[in-house]
């Protein structure tokens, strides 16, 4: 279990340059967004507050429990970052978790961090605080239970999309390891609700007015943002899981397989021709411009989410709780 | 239990690429992860000139020989995940396993994919180590905030990496004190119903949460006391010199030789 879960860093030679580069792109845009607001919100209570509390997701992973014939589960943490720190903030922390293990530890790779990033950083704070947001104000057991199914979902959701970019990279043969990688995280997030439940639970018995704060952090657009992907991973997982040559065919049909296969071995095809190639020239660019439409989207989705956030913030400062 | 040697990677010495500036080098270690992903399946003269290159480096910074390859098994286990391109790569079959139903082949093609994909991994993740055996960890950080990196992202990083150390620690207290209160059965299993046991590791987490959240508050309270206005500061500038221009064109230099070599054998 131990090693399983390391396998969600994914390390460098593991993607190609495309999906690396669209990765950050979108990394980027989503943490120019989480710095912005967190910043308007703890100003530079910022800084040491997400610090510590990126030391501690460290330290927490360090706590495991034994399960079965010497093996260990441990936390994860990404779900429990974005449910108790807020979706923003959790995306800051799991990004300082994630850079310092690849720095420190080459526990993931460099030029695909940003892949890391929305794997480990983006996805769950949308899962996770997404699902965790629409039981806001109800009771402690409602909260908790949604907390336990955002949790294990945050986990497939990001071990789909690990394993997504590792098949549109043509690393790993989606037929074979989508169902694995399903199949392994299913267990592995199991552990992870478990563990984010009772820490979720001592928190609201000690120390309540921790958790207002994230609970104020978001606002609907994340709920129904979080509900969509949740929404998506459940109906695309078990498809993807029992036709998997069909994502090789949608990534056939829609040339994006070829694309993202050929762009980097033709990035200097023939010395013939001095670097660019026609055809190269036109992937790449057709990469970059796609690259720059998703990011547009995430823009201006940030920005609206800003303005309605803001706008909830000031209608439910204090939510319910019992 | 953990102390502050366990977490640091840095291998102290005074070398040519010691010396050299962080910006510099965290700059030539992209550059060569990149130029080792843009390396076509199979390039071999390619690869073990990359390889080349990281012994050289790795000899110049007066690291022990097998420094690098000890700690470059990392991305093993993941490397089991790659393994599934052996029998599903169309080519010709070198070997194949009958299995009741079907059989399984490996081809020429897919061995070529696996062991590039293995090839550019592990020389990556050599040259990140050599980067973290041979800076310093506030000089990265310092030369993230040069390259532009923002300064929120890269203090926050840096606060971590100082209270990771603490908070281990900390991690390391609840851990013994479990241990203390639970005799372990014969079998290491801890007793209990495993649901039991994840419950109380999760209220460890919680317990660590609560403390962390309140230890931070502590720290803010301590640095707005001795003046602290949203940014740290730093008293090491560093400076661009003659010999880290050197560097960057030659290292430019040979990874271009390395892609021609690559791209055109």
């Amino acid at each position: 279990m131990y090693l399983a879960s390391a396998q969600l860093h994914i390390p460098d030679g593991f993607l190609s340059l495309i999906i690396a580069l669209v990765a950050w792109l979108l990394a980027v845009a989503a943490l120019v967004a989480a710095v912005h607001r967190s910043q308007a919100q703890l100003d530079e209570r910022l800084v040491p507050l997400a610090g510590v509390m990126a030391a501690f997701i460290f330290a927490g992973q360090m706590i495991n429990f034994p399960v079965a014939g010497g093996t260990s589960g441990h936390l994860i943490g990404a779900a429990l970052a974005a449910i108790a720190l807020g979706p923003w903030l959790g995306i800051l922390v799991m990004t300082a978790v994630i850079a310092l293990q690849a720095l420190l530890f080459q526990d993931g790779g460099l030029v695909v961090m940003g892949a890391n990033i929305l794997v480990m950083g983006v996805v769950p704070a949308l899962v996770g605080y997404g699902l965790y947001g629409a039981a806001a104000g109800r009771g402690r057991r409602a909260q908790l239970a949604v907390a336990a199914v955002a949790a294990w979902l945050s986990v497939m959701a990001a071990a789909l999309l690990t394993a997504l970019l590792l098949g549109f990279s043509n690393t790993v043969s989606f037929s074979v390891v989508v169902p694995i990688m399903l199949g392994v995280h299913a267990l592995i997030g199991i552990g992870e609700a478990l563990i984010t439940v009772a820490a979720l639970s001592f928190i609201l018995s000690a120390r309540p007015q921790l958790l207002q704060r994230s609970a104020a952090a978001g606002g609907r657009g994340w709920v129904a943002a979080g509900v969509a992907v949740a929404l998506l991973v459940v109906v695309l997982s078990p498809l993807a899981s029992s036709f998997p040559d069909g994502l090789e065919w949608v990534a056939g049909e829609t040339g994006f397989l070829e694309s993202a296969r050929a762009a980097p071995f033709e990035l200097l095809p023939d010395y013939t021709i001095p670097f660019l190639g026609e055809t190269a020239l036109s992937t790449i660019l057709a990469g970059a411009v796609g690259a720059l439409l998703v990011a547009a989207v995430a823009f201006v989705l940030a920005r609206v989410l800003r303005e309605r956030g803001g706008a909830n913030n000031d209608s439910r400062v204090t939510p319910g709780r019992p | 239990m953990s102390t502050g040697s366990t977490f640091d990677r840095y291998q102290h010495g005074d070398s040519a690429i010691h010396r050299l500036d962080p910006r510099v080098k965290v700059v030539i270690t992209l550059l060569f992860i990149v130029s080792n992903v843009i390396l076509p399946d199979g390039a071999w003269p390619a690869f073990a000139a990359a390889w080349g290159v990281l012994i050289l480096a790795s000899a110049l910074a007066r690291l022990a020989p097998a420094f690098l390859l000890r700690r470059s098994f990392l991305a093993l286990p993941f490397a089991l995940a790659a393994v599934t391109v052996l029998f599903t790569q169309p080519g010709q079959p070198l070997w194949s396993l009958r299995l009741p139903g079907s059989t399984l082949a490996i081809s020429d093609a897919g061995l070529v994919r696996f062991a590039s994909i293995l090839a550019r991994s592990w020389l990556s993740v050599q040259m990140a180590i050599l980067l973290t055996a041979t800076t310093q960890f506030p000089d990265l950080m310092h030369a993230l905030r040069h390259l532009r990196v923002p300064g929120v992202i890269v203090a926050i990083i840096g606060f971590m990496y100082r209270y990771l150390f603490v908070l281990a620690d900390e991690a390391g207290r609840l851990l013994r004190a479990r241990a203390a209160r639970s005799a372990g059965t014969a079998r290491g299993s801890g007793g209990g119903r495993l649901v039991w046991r994840a419950r109380v590791a999760g209220a460890m987490v919680g317990q660590l949460f609560v403390r962390s959240f309140e230890r931070s508050e502590r720290v803010y309270n301590a640095m707005v006391a001795r003046g602290y206005r949203g940014h740290l500061l730093t008293m090491s500038p560093h400076v661009i010199t003659q010999r880290d221009r050197l560097a960057l064109a030659l290292a430019l230099i040979v990874l271009a030789f390395i892609q021609v070599a690559g791209h055109s054998l």
